[in-house]
């Protein structure tokens, strides 16, 4: 992550060239409509200093004669041009002003779309090493910055570039010593945008770095608020609070110093370089210097009158565009980490044995239907062209396993282990032991370095990931329920259960009881990870919800630890219903929901170094038996 | 509200007063210049001598001086007055919220603090800036360049009378249509954010039930619906362009035929060339103004949710107070319940503790047990006031603890909560939680009390260790240690540990037990625990259920006597179940 940041300034045109290609490809009619309404407008808003200008000598010829109706004719004729070129101007610009409104929305809810989808598709591994926060800041600050450039600074720097163009090609058209003049000037403010302008980006980005750090300040703080009180730390709180806040104000108040410094300054140098021009082109013109033009006039009065005024436009512009500087500089920012988040690699699948629905034939063979049967099988082509299927069961295997998270690290040494249909496998083992670790190579969320899992008798590696996992149920410490009815938790499990068998699987879980007495019953709405229900609670809805899937296969990680003993009572029973039938893999930090397992399997350090029954355990007077009467620590 | 936000605004006063008033003086310059070069151009027309435009450009170059001046000044002063306001908004936030009692802050959650620390204060920030520079200057800007208009241009200036009204209806008309739908959006906008949040926290679950296709499903409708709403609020304001353009257009064409008539058929003398062409100029400040007016109103409006948010901190009330003459010393660490009854809000018909009386001597070693939502741990804040009891009255050395100095009684009854923290810092740091001056000594004297010491004294930095934010980095059991070793050092008449052993072994859990006994006799100890070897031991034990006391008594006693308690024994004993955690 470091050495990409690093490449940043670098890449920034990467980032834009990417960034236009992908507005493009969201709206490939659209956009070139929009692009070419606005260099339209751009270029008909360089063109009416001229006409008036035209107007006023027309004016300025005749007024001392009084006479309207010998000058009428061309001063109408001209309002006319520039009144048709105005209609043209608002069609242009009601049209791009609509068209980017369409644009910017519409691409920030594809860009959002393509993370959120792309995300869908990381592996485990991405959302076990990256902070949640940080990955939330994607979907919100830096959308956020994005939008700002697509509708706004994008379009504004387009319209201002095109203008100075078109303003500088009208002076070239009058004269080429003038417009070096102010081409002098001009590069006096780039250099001020460049000093100015980057001093206020270098501050923005610190200002944004002691954000987070007041964030994260106060979290910690919020967090532990109620330990602040009962030691009357309040005040040394208060302290390190001021120092935190203090250098967000410092970095905040210069990044904004500069910022708001830039437009008065750039617009003064405008007015410098006007009066600057007048004095030049009025010296040349006593001079009598010859002019160098593309339309070859000579120097006179007609010539340095218009000049001025496009002075004033073309450093107008120039203040615009240096008004998008932070804008940009946030925004590429925010663009390039949202291209990494879409360019993280998606978990990858190799599998090609899948679950089919399955019925015995008369043969007592099995073969493949299309209806649901709630039979399964393994449907497994061999390179052969032949196809078998094997009867889903729910035997899980390991064969020497080795794993590690990062190479070199290898935190599962040689695990073998048996589970077979309808068996239930326990994990103990204190905290980094490798339980939860061996799980996640069941349901391949990891990939083993070493050895073979197999399910069913199939190498895990062929089978399709969705499959694998759709045959594996399971139920975490940490309940993840999601904003929805009570029934969408629990069909949650199975997306074609209907309401019956839903609320079948919430009784077997032992939850219809309470679901019952909610304010709505099964349609009562939830919220904030369940917030309105006990922990208890929450851990039944889970419970029903792997119920509902129906799986041969179970995972229980720590599904008990956090309710008390009593509540507990209540749970154990709904997981004990769960249990029966299905091959049941479980952590446990209590030993008495691992008691009744066909094997318990003690790890240590990534080995296991027990295993037995309960009782053999026990005659041991091993690990487990310390462990059992409490004289070894756990956590 | 706004006179509550401008309590903050204290020390940035000066600036605050400054940048209005610069900008007042850039205003000025901004609208003389143009009139000036006007004169210039009119007098280059005339076709005047060098010194008359040297004359012209010095005025020119020194007023463009005094603008920028001015201008950097009003923004150098802008920035200080805004970001000292934010400065202070969060310091007046954050000192309103160590003033909260447990109650305030049951109110709210960690992670709306924070974003009202952090995201609103910022959007108030933006929109105080715009209001002490923007919302002063467009007006004047307009009143300026009006005045100005008429001072040049007399009849004709009539046009901006008809233009500005329009214009105004226009914008007012666009600002009142988008805000509701922005506000709408707005909320679908956060409620996108969450649930990319709970897809997020719950990706574990969301892969184990092969739902990704499910999910993208889900947020591509929700994402739509944003869209679509956004989409038509910015459809709105993007007339706003449109139809200040249309209002420019207009004026500048009927200034170029109207004034022309003018300049010609009176011959210069209602209007000159020169007055014509800076009509023009003031044409487009005026527009550009109310155009900046009508954005500084939707800027304005949109920031008002979040000052609302960041008052609610502000005026939330501490609902414990110090009284007036407190007691300043505990006497001795006897408790007494007399009556007391307890809710946690008026609202809540359920009251978490009914009807105790309890009388615990001073130096007495007491348990409590009882299931989940049996209000031990609501029994025990009451004594370190860190509720107020409903009814009734709860006294500390035969005082009630509503006379004492509030943190007179905190340090003299120092609990260990269950939801315990340690904050980022070395082992030091937070061990001097206890006692700013603690020596090391008495650190490591207070740490071998709760067993802490030997694990502390393995570490290769041993008490200079650094610990991360939440404690991450030691295990449950050693956190759970450190945090009674930390209450230690207050030396209390009372320690109350709330379920703070419960992931510490057996064995340790009754080493610290029995160094309480040996060497803090004098101190009153209330144990809450879930396994009952962890109070067995106790003098007397409360059973709890249902808030309120089911039985108190010995161990003994209470195997004999109490259905709860038997029950709770025997579901960890007889069947040989310890609990392991």
């Amino acid at each position: 992550m470091r050495n990409k940041t690093e490449k940043n300034a670098g890449s920034r045109r990467g980032v834009v060239l990417r960034l236009v290609k992908t507005l493009f490809s969201f709206y490939p009619v659209l956009l070139p409509i929009a692009i070419i309404c606005i260099i339209f407008d751009a270029v008909i808003s360089a063109i009416p200093s001229v006409f008036m200008q035209n107007v006023l000598a027309v004016v300025e010829d005749t007024f001392q004669s009084g006479d309207w109706s010998a000058a009428s004719g061309a001063i109408l004729g001209m309002v006319g041009i520039l009144g048709a070129l105005y209609v043209l101007s608002l069609i242009a610009g009601f049209t791009h002003t609509q068209l980017m409104a369409i644009i910017t929305q519409g691409s920030l809810a594809k860009m959002r779309e393509k993370m959120f989808d792309g995300m869908q598709d990381l592996p485990i591994k991405y959302f076990d090493t990256h902070n949640h926060g940080d990955v939330m800041s994607y979907y919100t600050n830096d959308i956020d910055t994005l939008r700002q450039m697509i509708s706004q600074s994008f379009p504004q720097l387009l319209r201002a570039v095109i203008l100075c163009l078109a303003v500088l090609f009208i002076m070239l058209y009058y004269s080429v010593w003038l417009t070096l003049l102010v081409l002098l000037g001009v590069v006096c403010m780039i250099v001020v945008v460049k000093k100015v302008g980057g001093g206020s980006a270098r501050y923005f980005l610190r200002q944004q770095q002691a954000i987070g750090k007041t964030e994260g300040f106060v979290e910690e703080m919020m967090n532990g608020q109620k330990v602040i009180k009962v030691f009357c730390h309040e005040e040394e709180a208060k302290a390190d609070f001021d120092k935190v806040n203090d250098e967000l104000f410092e970095n905040s108040r210069t990044a904004h110093r500069y910022a708001n410094m830039l437009m008065p300054i750039l617009s003064n140098i405008g007015y410098v370089l006007y009066v600057a021009v007048a004095l030049v082109g009025g010296y040349l013109l006593l001079l009598g210097v010859p002019n160098i033009s593309i339309s070859g006039l000579a120097f006179s009065i007609s010539i340095v009158v218009p000049f001025l005024n496009m002075t004033r436009q073309f450093t107008g512009n120039i203040g615009q565009m240096s008004n998008q500087v932070n804008a940009i500089v946030m925004g590429l920012a925010g663009t390039k980490r949202i291209f990494d988040l879409v360019d993280e690699k998606p978990e990858t699948d190799e599998g090609y044995v899948t679950l089919v629905n399955a019925k015995e034939n008369a043969n007592g063979e099995i073969e493949e239907c299309a209806e649901r049967t709630n039979v399964w099988a393994w449907k497994h082509p061999h390179h052969d062209g032949t196809i078998t299927y094997t009867k889903l069961q729910g035997d899980v295997r390991f064969y020497d396993v080795d794993f590690a998270y990062e190479e070199g690290k290898t935190v599962l040494h040689d695990i073998s282990l048996y589970a077979k249909p309808g068996q239930k496998i326990a994990f103990v083992g204190s905290t980094g032991a490798g339980k939860t670790t061996i799980t996640n190579l069941i349901n391949r969320f990891y990939d083993i370095a070493d050895g073979k899992i197999r399910y069913d008798g199939i190498n895990i590696n062929k089978i399709k990931k969705a499959d694998l996992r759709r045959s594996l149920g399971i139920v975490l410490q940490d309940t993840n329920l999601f904003t929805g009815t009570v029934m969408d938790n629990i069909r949650y499990g199975n997306l074609d259960a209907t309401d019956e068998e839903c609320i079948v699987a919430a009784q077997l879980a032992g939850a219809d009881d309470f679901i019952r007495r909610l304010p709505q019953g099964y349609d009562t709405p939830l919220s904030g990870n369940g917030a309105s229900l006990s922990q208890g609670q929450r851990q039944l809805l889970a419970i029903a919800r792997a119920a509902v899937a129906d799986p041969p296969v179970m995972i229980l990680d720590e599904a008990t630890s956090s309710i008390d003993t009593r509540t507990e009572a209540i749970v154990q029973q709904g997981m004990d219903a769960l249990m029966t039938g299905r091959t049941v893999f479980v952590i446990a930090h209590r030993l008495s929901t691992v008691r009744n397992s066909n094997a318990i399997m003690v790890l240590d350090h990534g080995r296991i170094i027990e295993r037995g029954t309960h009782e053999e355990l026990l005659a041991l007077k091993g690990t487990y038996y310390q462990l059992y009467t409490g004289a070894l620590e756990l956590d | 509200m706004i006179k509550i936000l401008a309590k903050s605004i204290r020390e940035y006063k000066k600036p605050a007063i400054l940048t209005p008033i610069l900008v007042t003086g850039e205003v000025v310059f901004e609208c003389i210049i143009p009139y000036l070069i006007a004169q210039l151009v009119n007098q280059i027309q005339a076709g005047c001598e060098m010194i008359v435009i040297v004359k012209y450009g010095t005025v020119l170059v020194v007023l463009a001086l005094l603008s920028l001046l001015l201008g950097a000044m009003a923004g150098s002063y802008c920035a200080t007055a805004s970001c000292g306001l934010a400065r202070n908004l969060r310091k007046d936030m954050f000192y309103k919220i160590q003033s909260y009692s447990f109650e305030n802050i049951d109110k709210f959650s960690v992670s709306s603090l924070v974003t009202r620390m952090t995201t609103d204060v910022t959007n108030v920030q933006q929109a105080y800036m715009m209001i002490i520079r923007a919302a002063i200057r467009s007006p004047l800007m307009l009143i300026f360049s009006f005045i100005m208009g008429f001072v040049m241009g007399g009849r004709v200036a009539v046009i901006y009378l008809v233009t500005i009204p329009i214009l105004a209806i226009a914008l007012t008309l666009v600002v009142r249509k988008t805000m509701p739908i922005f506000r709408k959006v707005f909320k679908k906008y956060d409620a996108l954010n969450a649930s990319v949040q709970e897809n997020i926290r719950g990706m574990r679950v969301v892969k184990s039930y092969v739902r990704e296709e499910y999910e993208k499903k889900k947020f591509h409708v929700a994402a739509d619906d944003v869209r679509a709403d956004f989409t038509r609020a910015e459809r709105i304001l993007a007339l706003n362009n449109p139809i200040m353009m249309f209002c420019v257009y207009l004026v500048m064409v009927v200034i170029l035929t109207f004034g022309s008539y003018t300049v010609i058929t009176t011959r210069g003398l209602d209007l000159n060339v020169g007055q014509m062409s800076s009509l023009l100029t003031y044409n487009f400040q005026i527009l550009m103004s109310l155009m900046m007016l009508s954005m500084v109103f939707v800027m304005i409006t949109m920031a008002e949710e979040s000052a609302k948010r960041i008052v609610e901190v502000l005026t939330e009330e501490s609902s414990l107070k110090n009284p007036e003459n407190p007691v300043m010393a505990v006497k001795d660490g006897s408790i007494d319940f007399d009556n007391v009854s307890f809710k946690y809000s008026k609202k809540a018909d359920r009251m978490a503790l009914k009807d105790i009386n309890l009388h615990i001597r001073s130096g007495e070693v007491i348990g409590i047990i009882g299931g989940t939502g049996s209000s031990k741990s609501t029994l025990i804040q009451l004594i370190s006031r860190l509720y107020d009891t409903t009814e009734g009255t709860v006294k500390v050395g035969g005082v009630d603890v509503r006379e004492y100095d509030m943190e007179v009684l905190r340090n003299q009854v120092a609990v260990v909560l269950q939801k315990n923290v340690l904050f980022s810092g070395t082992i030091k740091d937070n061990l001097r939680w206890g006692n700013q001056d603690a020596t090391d000594e008495e650190m490591i004297e207070a740490c071998k009390l709760a067993q802490a010491d030997e694990f502390v004294q393995q570490f290769p930095d041993k008490y200079d260790t650094w610990i991360e934010q939440g404690g991450t980095n030691v295990s449950g059991g050693q956190k759970q240690r450190l945090c009674i070793a930390r209450a230690l050092l207050k030396k209390p008449k009372i320690l109350i540990l709330d379920d703070s052993t419960s992931a510490v072994d057996t064995r340790t859990d009754a080493l610290i037990r029995k160094a309480f006994r040996e060497f803090i006799p004098e101190t009153t100890k209330i144990i809450i625990a879930q396994r009952v070897a962890s109070v067995e031991d106790a003098d007397r034990i409360i059973v709890m259920d249902g808030g309120t006391i089911n039985a108190i008594g010995t161990h003994e006693e209470l195997l004999k006597n109490n259905e709860i308690y038997r029950e709770v024994y025997t579901s960890q004993n007889k069947a040989g179940d310890n609990d392991a955690q």
